[in-house]
């Protein structure tokens, strides 16, 4: 069974290497050693954390995701070699360094409560209400300190015992819930889910209606693009595709 | 028949535990009972606070299976008018900071009725769970 | 701002007036959510008193208690963190050499000061504290806490008088000053067995003062959370104390105390039947009143107990 396992491992490795970094390893100049969860590897340099992984031959069936720096699935920790001080960060977005000692938190459990944002009290009750272990922060800025978006999490996390519904949602808005704050917290807060209820609340009660969406809503609903809407629709598959690629041709920067 | 009191190093180790943790001298006490007789939660309690120092100056555990400090509501009456200078606010505090550090609460936060939790102030909620939570 | 806040939108403060003396304030959580009144009408008469108090930037909740092992030091990390900005504030030149910082909140204004002393008693802690929150300025132990009511103190009575346009005459108000002002020692801004702070300061009101002996007993504090019972007898004694001895209403200081005495009453009803509701009001809405200020500042909608058919009973409405 075991020489099995390294048969897989090294099947994968050398599968994934050329994918990975695309040259071969004589090419490569700068290596850096890495260790991933307590086992040692060298990996060429230029790697972000996820690319070092696969390149080291595990084949990531959890804590991968978009591979774009916004589902927040690759949660890593890391030390780096002769620092005591932990940190948090991204793997698809985060290059290797030489000594970096890490691993991956796959997921951060939490329970999210229900609840109705059409039902409930715009009040600063009802944050505590849902979410009564904001109440035992104290003031460490640990979160903040394992943000890989250099959120101010402390302060959203405070804004919400103010009752700042504005706050929390400006505070919270990069978040992309990767669960390192709510793992690390001492409190044992789940900042996120309460970050995003607060944005729901304030979204729906708290901000500002704009003028603009309204109306683009009220001229939908009495058919004001009904006939576009039906132009397009009826347009074979050639005519769909000869728009398409006219409009992709076009010398536009996105 | 006077009773026979034990005292092992189990017990001297328990006394200094709180000694530490309370940084109070508590073989001070002299067991006048002013502190008793000064603390406005005392009716619930099933040990007065004269008692619950005695259980610690004689390294009684049993202590920390009382109500009496999960009761005490930190008004430092106490520790004004104790006449040897005691701070037994402190020594309530290392007894309920010894079972909330093994991660024993006394209170559980989700099981606050909501409509009790939509009433009280932030103050009430955050100084609950600093009292009663780990 | 809270949804709290954005209701009472219009600010009673009037940014027009000239500046006065510019002191860091720190209002904690429940001055900006269910104590709101209580901020409202100290800030407005702070300014009448010539008093800008500016509320600290980025503050956060101060723990609400102070923690009393002899180990313990993250939770001092709060506080202390609350007196780097009144630091931060003098460096970034917002105000000028003041290091003094007005709480209102009893609580609150224990727990900075004791935090703040704390740390001057342990140098060793304060730098374990400082190093923990590296991303902060040190904490250089410049700042002295205070209670409004020792700013009103240090502002005298006097003046203060001179600035009741209405005064409270014919209303019997029975100081309730609670724990977290006067005990223990190093925290205490009056005598804890006799304190005169809040008479001295009624009287120049021109209320009368009635004395209750339980005016420093604990409302119970935060046994509000677990065992309501407690704190409703707790409420009953010191409330109808206060009653037979004369009083129509009680103040305090404290947003924990105000909810002990006023909102629990509810319970008190439920086991004492034949207790009649007793007005519960800050000390600064009695001073909006006597100042002259209008209903949106003093608050009287918001009290639990309807202080207003008491008030016009005594002729002092707004």
């Amino acid at each position: 069974m075991k020489e099995k396992k390294i048969n897989v491992m090294e099947r994968v490795r050398e599968a994934s290497k050329a994918v990975v970094t695309g040259v071969d390893d004589k090419d490569i100049e700068h290596w850096v050693d890495i260790h991933i969860m307590g086992k040692a590897y060298q990996v060429p340099a230029d790697l972000t954390i996820m690319q070092a992984i696969e390149y080291a031959g595990y084949r990531l069936m959890r804590s991968c995701g978009c591979r774009a720096g916004f589902c927040g699935a690759c949660s890593t920790i890391f030390r780096r070699k002769g620092e005591y001080k932990l940190q948090g960060a991204m793997a698809c977005q985060t290059r290797v360094e030489d000594g970096m000692m890490l691993v991956q938190i796959p997921f951060s459990p939490a329970e999210k409560p229900l609840y109705d944002i059409r039902e409930e009290k715009y009040d600063s009750s009802v944050l505590l209400k849902y979410f009564p272990d904001v109440a035992r922060c104290v003031s460490c800025n640990t979160c903040t300190k394992s943000c890989p978006q250099d959120l101010q999490v402390m302060d959203y996390v405070q804004a919400a015992l103010k009752g700042d519904f504005r706050g929390i949602a400006e505070g919270s808005f990069e978040c992309i819930q990767c669960g390192l704050c709510a793992i690390r917290c001492p409190a044992e807060i789940v900042q996120y889910h309460m970050a995003q209820f607060a944005r729901r609340m304030y979204g729906r009660h708290g901000s500002k209606r704009d003028k603009n969406v309204e109306n683009r809503v009220g001229e939908i609903k009495e058919g004001k693009f009904n006939e576009e809407f039906d132009r397009v629709m009826g347009l074979s598959v050639a005519e769909l595709r000869d728009i398409y690629t006219k409009q992709q041709n076009t010398r536009e920067v996105y | 028949m006077i009773p026979k009191i034990v005292l092992t190093s189990d017990h001297v180790d328990f006394l200094k535990k709180v000694s530490e943790l309370s940084g109070q001298i508590v073989t001070k006490c002299d067991q006048c009972g002013t502190c008793s007789a000064s603390c406005p939660m005392v009716d619930g309690m099933d040990i007065t606070p004269s008692q619950m120092m005695r259980l610690v100056q004689l390294g009684r555990r049993e202590v920390l299976e009382s109500k009496a400090m999960w009761v005490c509501a930190s008004c430092f009456a106490c520790t004004v008018r104790c006449p040897r200078g005691s701070d037994l606010s402190k020594v309530a505090e290392a007894l309920r900071q010894i079972l909330l550090r093994q991660a024993i609460d006394h209170i559980d936060i989700k099981s606050i009725p909501e409509d009790e939790i939509e009433r009280l102030p932030q103050i009430a909620l955050v100084s609950g769970c600093r009292k009663f939570t780990g | 701002m809270s949804p709290e806040q954005e209701k009472g939108k219009t600010d009673p403060v009037d940014d027009n007036q000239a500046k006065g003396t510019m002191i860091p304030y720190f209002p904690g959580c429940t001055l900006k959510t269910k104590a709101k009144i209580f901020e409202t009408s100290a800030l407005r008469v702070a300014r009448c008193l010539g008093i800008d108090l500016i509320e600290l930037p980025r503050w956060n909740c101060c723990g609400t208690v102070t923690s009393l092992t002899s180990d313990d030091l993250i939770h001092h990390v709060a506080p202390i963190r609350d007196l780097v900005r009144v630091e931060d504030m003098n460096t970034m030149g917002e105000i000028y050499q003041e290091y003094r910082l007005v709480a209102l909140c009893s609580m609150c204004f224990h727990v900075l000061k004791r935090a703040h002393l704390r740390v001057m008693q342990n140098p060793g802690e304060l730098e374990k504290i400082n190093n923990l929150m590296y991303l902060e300025n040190d904490y250089q132990g410049k700042v002295s806490v205070l209670h409004f009511l020792e700013l009103l103190r240090d502002i005298g009575f006097p003046k203060i008088q001179k600035t009741v346009e209405r005064p409270l005459a014919g209303l019997k108000v029975s100081p309730y000053y609670g724990c977290l002002l006067l005990r223990p020692k190093e925290a205490a801004i009056d005598d804890p067995e006799d304190p005169v702070i809040l008479s001295h300061l009624l009287e120049a009101l021109g209320a009368e003062v009635i004395n209750n002996p339980f005016k420093t007993r604990c409302c119970g504090s935060y046994q509000t959370v677990c065992d309501k019972a407690a704190v409703a007898e707790l409420t009953f004694d010191i409330l109808s104390r206060a009653r037979t001895e004369g009083a129509d209403c009680v103040t305090t200081s404290c947003p924990l105390c105000m909810f002990n005495l006023a909102d629990r009453q509810k319970e008190v009803m439920e086991k004492h039947p034949e207790f009649a509701p007793m007005p519960v009001l800050y000390f600064t809405q009695l001073m909006a009143l006597a100042f002259g200020l209008d209903e949106s500042v003093c608050g009287f909608d918001q009290n639990v107990v309807d202080p207003r058919p008491l008030l016009r009973e005594k002729g002092l409405s707004t």
